[in-house]
């Protein structure tokens, strides 16, 4: 068939796209590999040496390294939990038809154009603080002791802030999705009896499987790398409990000034991610086929 | 509005492009009010040195931090002056990263410095850095509600003392609460605050030997005491609070003491900010009678980076911004209040300046009885009061504040905090090659 | 059961969607509240809400202050910019991924992603001593190379998926016609691309906008964009929310606005080929 020759040809000419977008893209993580073997400190000149594998020993026994890496996975967790549940409620009661339906989805994506630093900023000073925020004036307005969040709940303070800046992508993109379910489909299963539960159980959400796969995938990328909200609210603390991955590196670089340990972070947390991603392939990528 | 914004934007780049055959200096500096101020006056500095243009970086102190140093450390050439701490200057100066400042002029009168602030910015016997402003740590409290409580501070309180006040002014219903202190984790905010008393509790960081001393029953008695304290006296959220968030609390009247920046002293006493503006007394930081107190030194200063090609223009500048004519200026404009504090002798002698601002005697009493070089009740091979100047202490400092948190937050016990600070420490230090 | 389209259903249902609605939005309302009162007011307990004495003084403190103009231009150069360029490198090379696959296409396009994953402060300073050998440090150009750089995976990935799309037989009935590769592309595939190209596109922008780790730790004075204006206003000692969060307003709100009338043409390229 002439479809294999041209495919051919396609790829000859498409070839060099390909390899100055892999180049393009293996810089940064050759220099860090390079680095990462060496014993650098910015602060120390004159002292660089090679020393193998040292640095990642050092990363690795780290002993907040392992409430890191838990710190990280439950911030991923739970923030696609929260996002994914939130998203696909809010995509459905915005589907439905209401009264300035325009309005309502500009208010709601709005979160998305926020900068992390602002966000941080204020939640933890204007609305989370338990004196001066707005939450604690609720809950004493309705007579209960106010939530001392970054002590109580860090975590999942943190957790709740990151959602907030990224409940809207996902509602867009389920909202999509859901906008695009044959409505002939979802009225027959009504005439047949089914109920709103069973319609969203076997109709609704097998469509939505894809989107969800897609916010799943995107929103990891960047909650894996989560930090601005965790240097504005907590530094870590209290102890490690709000110590991820990408603080411990932002330790190592900016505070030790330990060029050599932060890459060795940084190699590690690339193998990390690269491990959550051949598990979200195992997991939900057979959705991504079509 | 919109447009007159990008209309005076233009006419703003069309100025400065006139400019382009003076010299232009880049300047890096914290987004403080001192500095917002210092940024205000650019037009009175050009006046007098025609071929000087301005340029200014202003930004939040942590990220401020990290872009000069990883600039100087790289060699990057981005800033021609910077805004560093006493923290940073003695370990630089001895990398030779800075310039000597030993073109300041004739009239600079390096003499009327505040011997501890210069101190602390001088490495073998050279100046490497301009002070702007400088700061210690006092006792800031309310006299209608030690009045209430039948309490008098003395000018030199005992932490027992402090102690039993804060417990007594507490009245949790009301929403006062006796104490107010640093619990943000950070080498910074809780690290400082901590380290400073403990130096008043017989606490040091590191023994001769550069051996952490975690383990040593004052460093136990001094977190004990901290969050004791806190726990029953201090408000809710204290595991988070840094200087901004108690010092929002303290003007809003919720906080009996606040132990802090002596520069936080204008801001209490402003009523266009602080609903308790007519009540704040003053008195110097505690001590435990083994003779320190836990006051701190800290000096925002200016330096130049070695082998700066404008080295000339940057002292020039520098000498301007940390002259006693520059106070003047500032007092002229804004008012003697404003003028940046605890830098010159002469200041503090100046009547007008004594009678604007209440806090001025006890500031000065207050960075007088801090001593960097010394700061410990037993001997330490470290300078820096409530920072340990070398350059691990920055990480190490936070990793131990995030302990100290913890404890506070009552995630952990006292002990499970100084054992892992204890751990944390050894690592770094025998990485470091101090512990051989 | 048939679905009532009643009136009052209709309004049930806007009322609870208005009140969730206005509590998602209810931190940026609180922060452009915020902006327009004095320092102690944004600090008071109990909080002011509507009922204080509307200030323009922040603004104008802040106009006096920083150069907004200046920013925001360096903030349109590098968002819009860093996208062309990362467009101009990804569209060829996913338009190859999306109707040549090979066998490795999936996992190439899984482990781009997954570099994306690596925290940008690992390499700060590699880069930064790249940037000072080449020059490029504080300029606006090296600042789009490198945000095209750290999109460019995710750029890749949505145009595989749009391009994924397109129907497969066009292309064949244009080769029948003879039309060459270049032809092909640019009359048959173009137009069918354009909204996939659009929409990553926008959210490229928002997401170089909002970028604010590169853009500060590589930038000084002349090229520094809004995230920098933004950091010269953030935690002072003294008091700073009502200034913050008139210099928050200003930063968001050019590329909210940008968001809000270009809703559409994002909402449709965020599908990432997830509708069929």
């Amino acid at each position: 068939m002439a479809t294999t020759h041209t495919r051919a040809a396609a790829r000859l000419t498409l070839a060099p796209s390909v390899i100055l977008l892999l180049a393009w893209m293996a810089i940064p993580l050759a220099m860090t590999l390079y680095f990462s073997t060496l014993r650098y400190n910015l602060l120390m000149p004159g002292m660089e040496s090679y020393v193998g594998v040292e640095n990642y020993g050092w990363f690795l026994t780290d002993p907040a390294f392992k409430a890191a890496i838990v710190n990280t996975l439950t911030l991923v967790l739970g923030v696609l939990a929260i996002t994914l549940i939130g998203g696909t409620a809010l995509a459905l009661l915005l589907d439905q038809p209401m009264w300035g339906q325009g309005i309502v989805r500009l208010l709601v994506i709005a979160p998305f154009f926020v900068m992390p630093t602002v966000s941080a900023l204020v939640w933890k000073n204007m609305l989370m603080h338990p004196v001066n925020g707005l939450f604690a004036w609720i809950a004493q307005s309705l007579g209960m002791e106010p939530v001392d969040w970054f002590a109580e709940l860090p975590l999942f303070s943190i957790i709740v802030i990151v959602a907030w800046g990224w409940l809207p992508f996902a509602t867009l993109i389920i909202l999509t999705a859901l906008q695009s379910l044959d409505s002939e489909q979802r009225e027959a299963a009504e005439m047949d009896g089914a109920g709103p539960v069973s319609v969203f159980a076997y109709i609704t959400l097998p469509h939505l499987a894809r989107a969800l796969t897609v916010v799943v995938l995107i929103e990891t990328i960047f909650l894996l790398s989560v930090f601005a909200e965790i240097l504005v609210t907590t530094n870590g603390g209290p102890g490690t409990a709000t110590t991820n991955l990408a603080f411990l590196i932002y330790a190592q670089a900016l505070l030790q000034y330990d060029i050599g340990g932060a890459s060795a972070g940084g190699v590690i947390a690339v193998i990390l991610a690269n491990i959550v991603a051949v598990f979200l392939i195992r997991m939900v990528g057979k959705n991504l086929e079509s | 509005m919109f447009n007159r914004t990008v209309g005076l934007a233009l006419g703003a780049l069309l100025a400065s492009t006139t400019l382009a055959g003076a010299q232009t200096l880049t300047i890096a500096t914290v987004n403080n009010g001192d500095m917002i101020r210092m940024q205000g006056l650019t037009d009175a500095f050009t006046a007098q040195h025609p071929g000087i243009a301005l340029e200014w970086v202003t930004l939040e102190e942590n990220i401020l931090r990290q872009r000069v140093t990883t600039d100087i450390a790289t060699r990057g050439g981005q800033y021609d002056v910077m805004t560093i701490g006493t923290y940073e200057v003695p370990i630089w100066a001895k990398l030779g990263w800075l310039l000597p400042l030993n073109n300041l002029g004739e009239d600079y009168d390096a003499d009327d410095l505040l011997p501890a602030i210069r101190e602390g910015l001088t490495h073998e016997g050279q100046l490497y850095a301009a002070p702007f402003y400088g700061e210690s740590s006092m006792v800031m409290y309310r006299k209608d509600l030690f009045a209430e409580a039948g309490l008098e501070m003395p000018d030199a309180p005992s932490w027992d003392f402090i102690a039993e006040a804060a417990r007594k002014i507490t009245d949790r219903d009301a929403e006062i609460y006796g104490v107010c202190l640093r619990g943000k984790a950070g080498w910074g905010e809780n690290t400082a605050f901590i380290t400073a008393t403990a130096n008043s509790f017989g606490a040091r960081w590191f023994d001769m030997d550069w051996k952490p001393q975690f383990d040593s029953p004052e460093w136990k008695e001094t977190l004990t005491f901290y969050v004791d304290l806190l726990n029953d006296a201090g408000p809710a959220g204290a595991s988070s609070n840094g200087f901004n968030e108690n010092l929002a609390l303290f003007q809003q009247g919720k906080c009996g003491m606040w132990i802090d920046a002596t520069v936080a002293a204008s801001f209490v006493t402003n009523p266009a900010e602080s609903t308790v503006a007519d009540q704040v007394g003053f008195a110097l930081a505690p001590d435990n009678g083994l003779g320190k107190r836990g006051n701190w030194l800290w000096a925002w200063s200016l330096a130049v980076p070695a082998g700066s090609e404008k080295g000339e223009a940057a002292q020039t500048f520098i000498s301007w911004a940390t002259s006693k004519e520059y106070a003047e200026l500032v007092a002229e404009k804004e008012g003697w209040a404003n003028v940046p504090p605890g830098t010159r002798t002469s200041l503090y002698e100046n009547p007008a300046y004594q009678e604007a601002a209440p806090f001025a005697e006890m500031t000065l009493a207050s960075i007088k009885a801090a001593d960097p070089a010394d700061p410990t009740v037993d001997p330490v091979p470290y300078v820096g009061v409530q920072f340990v100047a070398i350059p691990e202490f920055q990480g190490l400092g936070t990793a131990v504040g995030q302990q100290f948190s913890a404890a506070l937050a009552g995630q952990i016990s006292v002990e499970q905090a100084l054992e892992t600070a204890q751990t944390i420490a050894t690592r770094e230090m025998t990485r470091a090659g101090y512990i051989k | 059961m048939a679905r009532a389209h009643t009136p009052a259903r209709k309004a049930a249902i806007s009322a609870v969607a208005w009140t969730v609605a206005l509590l998602i939005f209810f931190p940026i309302l609180w922060t452009v509240l915020t902006s327009f009162k004095t320092e102690g007011q944004a600090v008071s307990t109990p909080p002011v809400f509507v009922f204080f004495d509307w200030t323009w003084e922040n603004y104008a403190t802040v106009q006096e202050r920083s150069n907004y103009a200046r920013h925001a231009m360096n903030s349109v150069v590098i968002s819009v910019g860093s996208t062309l360029l990362a467009l101009l490198i990804a569209v060829p090379a996913a338009w190859s991924m999306a109707f040549s696959p090979t066998k490795h296409t999936k996992n190439i396009l899984m482990w781009m992603l997954s570099t994306k994953m690596m925290p940008a402060v690992g390499v700060l300073v590699p880069i930064y001593l790249l940037f000072r050998d080449w020059g490029l440090l504080d300029t606006l150009g090296g600042l789009v190379a490198v945000m095209a750089l750290i999109n460019l995976p995710i750029v890749v990935w949505m145009l595989y998926t749009y391009f994924k799309e397109i129907p497969g037989e066009i292309l064949e009935a244009a080769r029948m016609d003879g039309a060459g590769l270049s032809a092909e592309i640019i009359h048959v595939l173009a137009p069918m691309a354009v909204p996939g190209i659009a929409s990553t596109m926008l959210l490229n922008v928002i997401l170089a906008w909002n970028e604010a780790f590169w853009t500060l730790n590589l930038t000084a004075a002349k090229a520094a964009p809004l995230t920098a204006f933004i950091a010269s206003y953030s935690s002072p000692e003294g008091l700073f929310w009502a200034k913050l969060s008139a210099a928050s307003t200003m930063a968001i709100l050019p590329i909210l606005v940008l968001g809000w009338f270009s809703q559409k043409q994002l909402v449709r390229g965020l599908t990432f080929g997830a509708v069929k």
